[in-house]
């Protein structure tokens, strides 16, 4: 089933681990037990932190879903409250968007985008560190108002007037507005770090046409997320003020403009779907040509693709709005402009597929996944067309049709790929293999469970069923769309549940893996598994976008064992390297582990709370303290030997 | 892969399956269009359904069958395969985009173009959580249902008095949404006699689930006469209990939020009930407008629907009895 590297391609870096390896384990050895938990800025525990944390995120917004699928299932229920179920749906979607799906590509993004462009750690190690502690804080933030019963309640995507204090008092907003500011501080940084690491850190010889796909997938992710949070946080910002300081750009009866939100809001969302699937898609990229033993089809032209989705998904924000009243021109630009950003994705998606028919596959259960998602996604990529026309838009948007749209397009697009990605990833993070028996059930169970969920949901909708409606009517055909989308809802659940299980039995009965146990094409395979703290022993020089395929990449590792240019065997140090070409530069010493981003998060979010609950006066204490913080942070800088 | 492509089966059957049903029944399909907007869209829907599925298929196919095939060795080096996802990641859906892009023209155009003759004008304006449907030109005033002759351009202002809503009837014209401090025209046209159901598409807050409406298409002699009834004041009571409802509800709190025109009762908070016995339901479309419901919708509306704005109103059986049989006189 699994064909593992052709053997000897990993002598060389045995050998190279042999001469170095000691030195290296010493000095990149980080404290053990509690205080070491504390003070990691190791990308490795912190990628695989995002991924657990977003992981329990994913449980309860999941379960979330269940509850209100279990009030759907039957016409007239009574099992939750109107407020509970706003509530259920609010933050289900604010969860899975910002505290789930992105999160879980940057936990992939921050533990392989260093393995995979060949360097030791992300350019900033602390900052990585905030960047999860942050995330971490806001989501307990966000998820310890379900607790209180005051969860926000507005929708997702929150429209003024509705989330203005005259409408929906109550922390419920503020929830969302704090929530979604303070975690936006963790997603810029860490988008920054990501951009950083890969135009800096590549290993020598790396030049942008052999960056990795995944890895170019996740930098313009990064430049998307860096260009879309301002308007979103604008939005909030302001609309956290209209609702504490009495400010009134979103209040229509004192002249504000409701409209004004929707355009901010889906400046930012609409791009935001495309920060969640192309990171995913990159999975795909990397999952396909291993598992068909092929470089992928046409590696220019998707690298063109993604940068182009990044692009254009600026400019098609409108068609979520297409019923609001605007002027026909500008409904007829952004039609034209939704139809367009589907080209890129055409080009993916026939990469991908001629990569297959190109070479000989191997069934495993990332392919299984993989495969999966081509089904789903050109689904949701084909309804997603379909919303261009814009009376069509107007009739079902806003409807169940949209919803069995979008999560055509976020689950079949972007968690079925995260699957992929976990179980191809796996054994290079745990060091154990998962059952391919077990997996395939997984697959099995969750594709199905994902199809009867929400297939049905594009039938509800044409028949006239309103999206975010607690409740709905006998006799009016819902019935029995709404049974089977429930009944799905438990069978997705199950699956997902019997993937977990698999993950944790393999963490305890797992066979160990190899290094490279599926034989992949790019640098993570050249490491342990799971890698060393330092990752590579000798940081190699590539010669090829299919470095592990090449032969030359791997016997760098041997050739430079002894200059210490390349084993860097002091301090925490790697290498940094030009943008376009990957011509080495320079060395850099790479700060060590640090109690400080656990501290500056840990004030920020002493801020926020006091900001929730009013006490401004503390919470300007707390930024102050923030500042100082911040200031020490910058005291401490590791000294560079000249 | 097997699995999935059994999957892809059952899914095909229970599409077309449900297709059929969607057609047929009391469902507010969109595809069972009553008037030219939502006519357009169902029309355009299925040649979109036929090359979605088209395209569908085609790459399902390509997608399994290379897995399926069981090759011992890669296929030869030949080309890189630019030109494969060239021609058909760009070109062939290149063409198929222009040519949506040319149906969604042609729709916009048609279903946004206003009618050069608009027969009558209707406002609607959305309230947390029902209707208010006023007719242009007249005194008529009624709630969550709207009246129209068949055959007939209407234009339609839409307005809120609060939040956003959005006016939709699946069976007769796609979503216009109803913004503050904005009228949005848009028109409509019902081909059919019948009673359409529509729907707030706009979350809206609680009870956003129970903010339905009824378009009732009827024949022109038959509108008239409705329109010339709505636009009289209140009848009078005759018989003694309804008249005591008179008096209660004119003297207690229902008037300080109702109106009956031709009464001392003229408050602006819920809707309009000068013929609120006319109309067949309550609640907006929630509950059917009979004594029993509209007692206990009186009684304690926030059982039925909770949040509304209407507070449980305390009154004795005996006053109770009498302002529903008062209530259920006006038609």
């Amino acid at each position: 089933m699994t064909a593992t590297t052709p053997p000897g391609v990993l002598d060389e870096r045995f050998e190279a681990e042999r001469s170095v390896g000691p030195r290296l384990d010493e000095l990149w050895a980080e404290e053990p037990g509690f205080v070491g938990f504390v003070t990691t800025v190791n990308h490795k525990r912190i990628g695989r932190r995002y991924l657990v944390t977003a992981a329990f995120f994913f449980m309860i917004a999941g379960l979330e879903a269940l509850v209100m699928r279990t009030q759907l299932g039957s016409p007239d229920n009574r099992l939750v409250s109107p407020e509970l179920y706003d509530q259920l749906f609010t933050l289900h979607g604010t969860a899975m968007i910002f505290f789930v799906a992105t999160p879980l590509n940057n936990g992939f993004g921050n533990f392989f985008l260093p393995l995979m462009v060949g360097t030791r750690d992300m350019a900033f190690p602390r900052l990585n560190a905030l960047s999860y502690w942050i995330f971490l804080f806001s989501g307990l933030f966000m998820f310890s108002s379900l607790v209180l019963g005051m969860a926000p309640d507005g929708g997702w995507f929150a429209y003024v007037p509705l989330t203005t204090d005259r409408y929906l008092p109550g922390l419920n907003l503020d929830f969302y507005t704090l929530g979604l500011l303070f975690l936006a501080v963790s997603s810029t940084v860490g988008a920054i770090n990501l951009i950083v690491t890969a135009l800096k850190m590549r290993a020598p010889g790396m030049s942008l046409n052999r960056v990795p796909l995944y890895v170019w997938a996740v930098v313009v992710q990064s430049f998307m997320l860096v260009f879309a949070l301002p308007p979103l946080d604008v939005a909030n910002l302001m609309l956290f003020m209209d609702r504490r300081v009495g400010t009134r750009f979103f209040a229509p009866s004192k002249g504000g403009d409701s409209i004004l939100w929707q355009h901010l809001f889906w400046l930012f969302g609409h791009p935001d779907v495309y920060i969640i699937v192309l990171p995913a898609m990159g999975i795909i990229s990397a999952v396909v040509p291993t598992f068909s033993r092929r470089p992928i089809t046409a590696y220019p032209l998707v690298v063109t693709a993604t940068i182009a989705t990044g692009i254009i998904s600026f400019g098609v924000w409108v068609h979520h709005m297409f019923a609001v009243g605007l002027s026909t021109v500008s409904l007829s630009f952004f039609s034209a402009a939704t139809l367009t950003i589907s080209l890129p994705a055409g080009i993916q998606m026939f990469a991908w597929i001629t990569t297959l028919w190109r070479g000989r596959v191997v069934l495993s259960t990332a392919m299984l996944y993989a495969v999966g998602f081509l089904v789903a996604f050109v689904l949701g990529g084909v309804t997603g067309v379909m919303f261009a026309v814009v009376p069509f838009d107007q009739q079902v948007t806003d409807s169940y049709f949209v919803v069995a749209h979008f999560h055509y397009v976020l689950f079949g697009g972007a968690m079925l790929p995260l699957l992929a990605g976990l179980f191809y990833w796996w054994p290079k993070m745990t060091g154990r293999m998962t059952s391919v028996r077990g997996g395939a059930w997984s697959f099995a169970l969750v594709f199905g469970g994902f199809n009867l969920t929400f297939f049905p949901m594009h039938i509800s909708g044409l028949l006239g069923m309103p999206r975010r409606i607690y409740t709905y009517q006998p006799g009016i055909g819902w019935t029995l769309w709404n049974l089977l989308s429930t009944i799905g809802a438990f069978l997705l659940a199950t699956g997902l549940f019997f993937t977990l299980g698999l993950f944790v039995h393999s963490l305890f009965r797992g066979a160990r893996a190899p290094d490279d146990p599926w034989g992949g094409n790019t640098l993570e395979w050249a490491t342990g598994s799971p890698p060393k703290p330092y990752n590579f022993p000798v940081i190699p020089t590539v010669h090829s976008a299919n470095p592990l395929w090449d032969g030359s990449t791997m016997a760098s590792m041997v050739e430079h064992r002894d200059d210490d240019g390349r084993t860097l065997t002091a301090e925490h140090r790697t290498l940094r390297t030009s943008e376009l070409d990957g011509r080495l530069e320079a060395v850099m010493v790479m700060p060590e582990e640090s109690p400080v981003p656990l501290v500056t998060a840990a004030l920020l979010t002493a801020a926020v709370i006091c900001l929730l609950a009013g006490l401004y006066v503390v919470a300007a204490a707390a930024f102050v303290l923030l500042g100082v913080a911040v200031l020490w942070w910058m005291w401490h800088r590791p000294e560079v030997e000249p | 892969m097997q699995r999935s492509s059994r999957a892809c089966w059952v899914v095909l059957c229970l599409a077309c399956l449900s297709l059929s049903a969607a057609c047929s029944g009391p469902s507010p399909s969109t595809l069972d269009p009553q008037g030219p907007k939502s006519e357009t869209v169902a029309g355009s829907w299925w040649l979109l359904l036929g090359v979605a599925a088209a395209v569908c298929l085609i790459v399902t196919v390509l997608a399994v069958v290379p897995v399926l095939r069981r090759r011992r060795v890669a296929g030869p080096r030949s080309g890189d395969g630019m030109r494969v996802v060239l021609v058909c990641g760009v070109i062939l859906p290149a063409i198929v985009f222009a040519s949506t892009f040319g149906l969604s023209m042609r729709d916009l155009v048609d279903t946004s173009r206003a009618p050069t003759t608009p027969r009558m004008t209707i406002d609607v304006i959305g309230h947390q959580w029902w209707w208010e449907v006023r007719y242009s030109g007249g005194p008529a005033v009624t709630a969550n249902e709207i009246h129209v002759p068949v055959g007939t351009n209407i234009r339609l202002r839409l307005r809120t008095a609060d939040v956003i809503h959005s006016f939709w009837v699946p069976q007769v014209m796609p979503k216009m949404d109803l913004l503050p401090r904005r009228v949005n025209q848009t028109w409509l046209r019902v081909d059919r006699v019948g009673r359409y159901r529509g729907q707030c598409a706009e979350y809206c807050g609680l009870q956003h689930a129970h903010m339905a409406f009824f378009v009732v298409a009827q024949h022109r002699a038959g509108f008239d006469t409705w329109l010339r009834r709505m636009s009289a004041t209140a009848r009078q009571p005759v018989d003694a209990m309804a008249q005591r409802g008179e008096q209660v509800f004119t003297s207690t709190t229902c008037a300080t939020c109702h109106t009956v025109r031709g009464t001392s009762a003229d408050g602006h908070v819920g809707p309009d009930l000068t013929h609120v016995g006319s109309r067949s339901t309550l609640a907006s479309g929630l509950i059917p407008n009979d004594v029993g419901s509209m007692s206990g919708w009186i009684a304690n509306s926030q059982a039925v629907k909770p949040g509304n704005k209407m507070p449980p109103q305390k009154l004795s059986p005996a006053d109770l009895r009498a302002v529903v049989a008062y209530l259920q006189e006006l038609r």
